[in-house]
Order: C-alpha cells, then structure tokens, then sequence
C-alpha cells in the first residue's frame, strides 16, 4: 500500500492558542486511519487542518499534490469529503437537496441520480425522508444523511469526526456496518476521529494516539490491544 | 366598493416595486447579513444609465436588457472590491460602507446626470385598463414584478447554481465542505440584488419621475416589505412588500388625517411595530438554538 495522504511537521492555531504541535501522519489507498485521544488532543482540529477551515502550516501532500495552501472548496474539489462534528447538515434544505449539494461539485445528472439510488440503498430511511426538511430528521438520520452526502462527492478520501457521537447503540452499528462494507467494496480511504476506540480499531489498520497536539503512538490496532498500558488507557479493560 | 377595489390594484402595483427592493435587500442580507442601505440609490444609478441608454436612441426593451445585464456585474464588483475585504468586520463598519455608497451613488447621480427631474418612458403606456381601475404602466409593473419572481423562484428550486446559492447562505462553512464556492455565491447574491433594484427602478421612474433622490423613499417601504415579511424569507419579503403598498395606498385613502402627508410614516411604523411583536417577521423563521 501506498499514502494517499500524508502530513508532515502540521501545525495549526486558533488565533494565539496552538493546537497542533507539528504532527506527523499517513493514511494509506483504500485503507483506514483512526486518530484516538482525549478531548482537546486536537483530533478534531487535524482533520478541520486538513480541510483548510483552520489557519495550519506544515506539509500535506494528497494524491501526490500538496494542498497546505489550498481553500476548503480546493481541497474539497480534489476528493476529501469531510462529515464534520455537528454533521453539517443543511437543515432548511430537504434531504434531497442535502444529497444533491453533496454532488455540487460533479456532473452528469444520470450519474448523481444513480449515487443518490445507491445511497438509499445504504441508508433507506433516507429514502423515505426523501422530501423531508433535513432538520426534522432524528440524530442517527442526519447522521446517515452526513456520511451520504459525503459519499456523493464519490471521494477518494473520507474524513469522519465522531461519527458514533450522540447516537444509539444499534445505529452506530448500522453505520458502522456500511464504513465496513464501503471499505471492502471500494477504494476510498477513511480517516476517522473516534472516542469509542474499540469500535473504530475494528474497522481500522492504522491508528495515531494524539495527546496534546502531538502523535504519541503510532502502529497497527494489534499493537495497542496488546499494550497492556495503553489497552487499559484506550480501551478501558 | 369601487374605490377599494381601485386602491387595492393600484397598492398592488407600487407594492410590487416595494416587493422588488425588499427582495434586494434580502438577497444581500441573506448572503452577508447587513441591510443594504445604498440599495436604492444603486438602483437609482440603473435606472439613470437605463435612461442614458433609451436617450442615446436605444430600443426600450434593449435598454431594460442591457441596464439588467450592467447592473449585475456592477453588484458583483462592489461586492468583489469593496465587501470581500470586509467579511469580517463588525456591523458597524458595513454600516458605513453602506452609507458612503448611498452617498456615493447619489452624488454620482447627480454629477453625471444633474439633478433637474427627468421623465422616463413606460413601454406600457398609460392608458386605462380594466375599466379604470389600472393603467397600463401599473399593471406592467405588476406583470413585470410576477413575471421575475416567477423566473427567481425557478432559478432557485430547480437549477443547481440556486441550490448552490442557498446552500452558501444557509450554512457557509456546510457549502464550503461539498465544495460550493461561497465567496462567489456572496458576489452573486450582489449581482442579482443589484439586477433586481434596476428592474425597479425602471418600473417606478415613469411614475415618481427620476431624479437623484427617487429611491429614498422607496427604499424605505421596501425595508418595511423586509421587515413586515421576515428578513430570511424571500417569499415573505415580495408578500411585505405588497401588504406595505396596498396598507399604504389604503390608508391614505379612508384614513382623513393621513391623507398624502403621512404616508411614510405608516411605513415606518410598521417596521418598528413589526419588530417590537414579531421580530421575525410574518414569514420568516425564528432561529432556534441549540444549547
């Protein structure tokens, strides 16, 4: 396997504050990255880093292009969807609507409207929802609906932060179940941000431990389920 | 029962140049969230350069045309040059941006076109209509104005670009991330307002005669439309604007001591009453918080 993504020295701040302290990571073609850490490791800030919705500096290099200095719509246009904390969802838009904007940046409406099928069939509440204002969708729906909408972009790079936030037992099982089938069936990469540890090194084959803004430990999920130490820290038994 | 059937019409015909204005200005408050106060001279400036056009010897309809055409891009310029670099500024910068525009254009106005009273044709002329309830110009301004939203209101539901267009005001950073380009959407939401408050201009000069200062009391129902309406519903904003022009021309009709004389004041009443009861507006939503 080959990086699709990888950061080099990434530093990124909130006005005076540093929250990255220069991080080093990779993410492999069609494989699966997960950050792990506590609150304020700065998780949430990488992948925003990522994005460019934060000021950051340091070296990332996507698909063999760096896109440091890139704007969130560039980085977008190149194939990272991003399902962001609060899932981002156009609530005054229908679920349709949200679905279409995923796909804003292709074309080929037979193609778009066949994604939209195949979504469905991933997701069929949303299907039945279809018309509905996406803000009176239930926590789990939009949740499905954010990980669709990214989906439609047909990324070569997904980045989920917490996407088991806030939602029941069977539908965090349900999605991950799909990132599960998404990544034996296609070649898209993930990236995943997870406070349910055991969950996301399920799915993943590489892991980050991040504290303070620095990576901390970096290998294979094996490496942590057997470190007695930082089992018990991460995984809790 | 003839006469208000008479003052109504012809409410709904000033109305819906007040509904035009209000739609302006919801335009740009929906992309940048600050009210547009140059909004009425900017269309001033339109329908000035409309009028140049038509005396230069122009067909009518060329002139519409190309004042709509000159009118976008001028929106999308002010936006591009003198609003970008003021994304993040504090109300109270735009606020007085906004008004040396106002005072900008104005002058502008002025200086080129002096500021002696002009007329301006109607391409509709002002023969009577249905009996004598309308006249022609007043019922082209009210073809006119459906006619637009009609177009508006497709441009927003079915095409991609108007998907876009909401997609940048309802939730920026949401845009951004399916890749939408926002500033553009901003610059864009600038265009079509400017383009909207030209058509309006158009339509209102043949009947208050154009002049520098034409828009300023226009402006100001059209505000009231805005408010009376909600200032995050377009639909509600065309609606304000008629209720304003039809309360208005009511008013002045069978309420004695308003008569001519006090007719903007009920204008800006409403706004103030509007916002001290339903500061949302009769048709827009009031934005809940999650906490």
């Amino acid at each position: 396997m080959t990086a699709l993504l990888s950061v080099h020295g990434l530093t990124a701040s909130y006005g005076e504050g540093q929250v990255l302290a220069g991080l080093d990571f990779e993410v492999q073609r069609g494989g699966v990255t997960v950050l792990l850490g506590a609150n304020g490791a700065g998780k949430t800030t990488t992948l925003r880093a990522i994005c460019g919705m934060v000021r950051r500096e340091g070296s990332i290099i996507f698909d063999g292009k760096p896109i440091q200095n890139l704007s969130t719509e560039g980085v977008v246009r190149l194939g990272v969807a991003h399902v962001p904390d609060g899932r981002g969802t156009f609530t005054q838009l229908t679920v349709d609507e949200n679905l279409q904007l995923g796909a804003i940046t292709r074309r080929g409406r037979k193609e778009i409207e066949h994604d939209i099928e195949r979504c469905f069939g991933y997701f069929p509440v949303l299907k039945e929802r279809r018309s509905q204002q996406a803000g009176t969708l239930s926590g789990g729906e939009q949740q499905m609906l954010a990980v669709a909408r990214a989906l439609m972009l047909r990324p070569k790079l997904m980045l989920l932060d917490e996407p088991s936030f806030g939602l029941a037992p069977m539908i965090v099982k349900q999605i991950f179940d799909i990132f599960r089938t998404l990544n034996a069936s296609t070649s898209m990469s993930m990236l995943i941000v997870e406070q349910n540890a055991a969950l996301a090194l399920e799915l993943a084959d590489h892991a980050y431990l991040l504290e303070t803004g620095r990576v901390v430990f970096a290998g294979r999920p094996d490496d942590i389920r057997n470190d007695p130490a930082l089992r018990r820290s991460y995984l809790g038994y | 029962m003839e006469l208000l059937l008479q003052q109504i019409l012809s409410g709904l015909a000033t109305g819906a140049i007040y509904a035009c204005m209000a739609l302006a200005v919801v335009m740009i408050y929906q992309s940048i969230g600050h009210l547009n106060f140059a909004q009425g001279e900017m269309a001033t400036f339109s329908t000035f350069v409309a009028w140049q056009l038509i005396t230069w010897g122009f067909p009518y309809w060329a002139a519409f045309a190309l004042t709509v055409a000159l009118s976008f891009a001028g929106g999308v310029l002010i936006e591009r040059v003198v609003f970008r670099p003021l994304k993040d500024a504090p109300a109270l910068s735009h606020i007085v941006v906004f008004i040396g525009l106002l005072a900008i254009f104005n002058n502008a106005s002025g200086f080129v076109w002096d500021f002696t009273i002009k007329t301006f044709p109607s391409p509709f002329g002002q023969g009577p209509m249905f009996g004598a309830f309308l006249n022609m110009h007043q019922a082209g301004m009210i073809a006119c104005t459906l006619g637009m939203l009609v177009l508006l209101y497709l441009f927003f539901s079915r095409t991609r670009l108007g998907l876009s267009l909401r997609a940048a005001a309802a939730n920026p950073e949401s845009a951004r991330l399916v890749g939408v380009r926002v500033g553009w959407m901003i610059a864009l939401g600038w265009g079509l307002a400017s383009a909207i408050g030209a058509v309006a201009g158009m339509l209102i000069a043949p009947v208050v005669f154009l002049e520098p200062n034409m828009m300023l009391g226009v402006l100001l129902y059209g505000f009231a439309g805005a408010v009376v309406g909600g200032l995050t519903s377009p639909i509600g904003a065309v609606a304000g604007g008629l209720i304003v022009g039809v309360m208005e021309n009511l008013a002045g009709t069978y309420v004695p001591v308003v008569g001519s004389e006090l007719k903007l004041t009920i204008a800006l009443s409403l706004i103030i009453l509007i916002l001290i009861f339903k500061p949302s507006g009769l048709f827009g939503k009031t934005l809940a918080k999650r906490v």
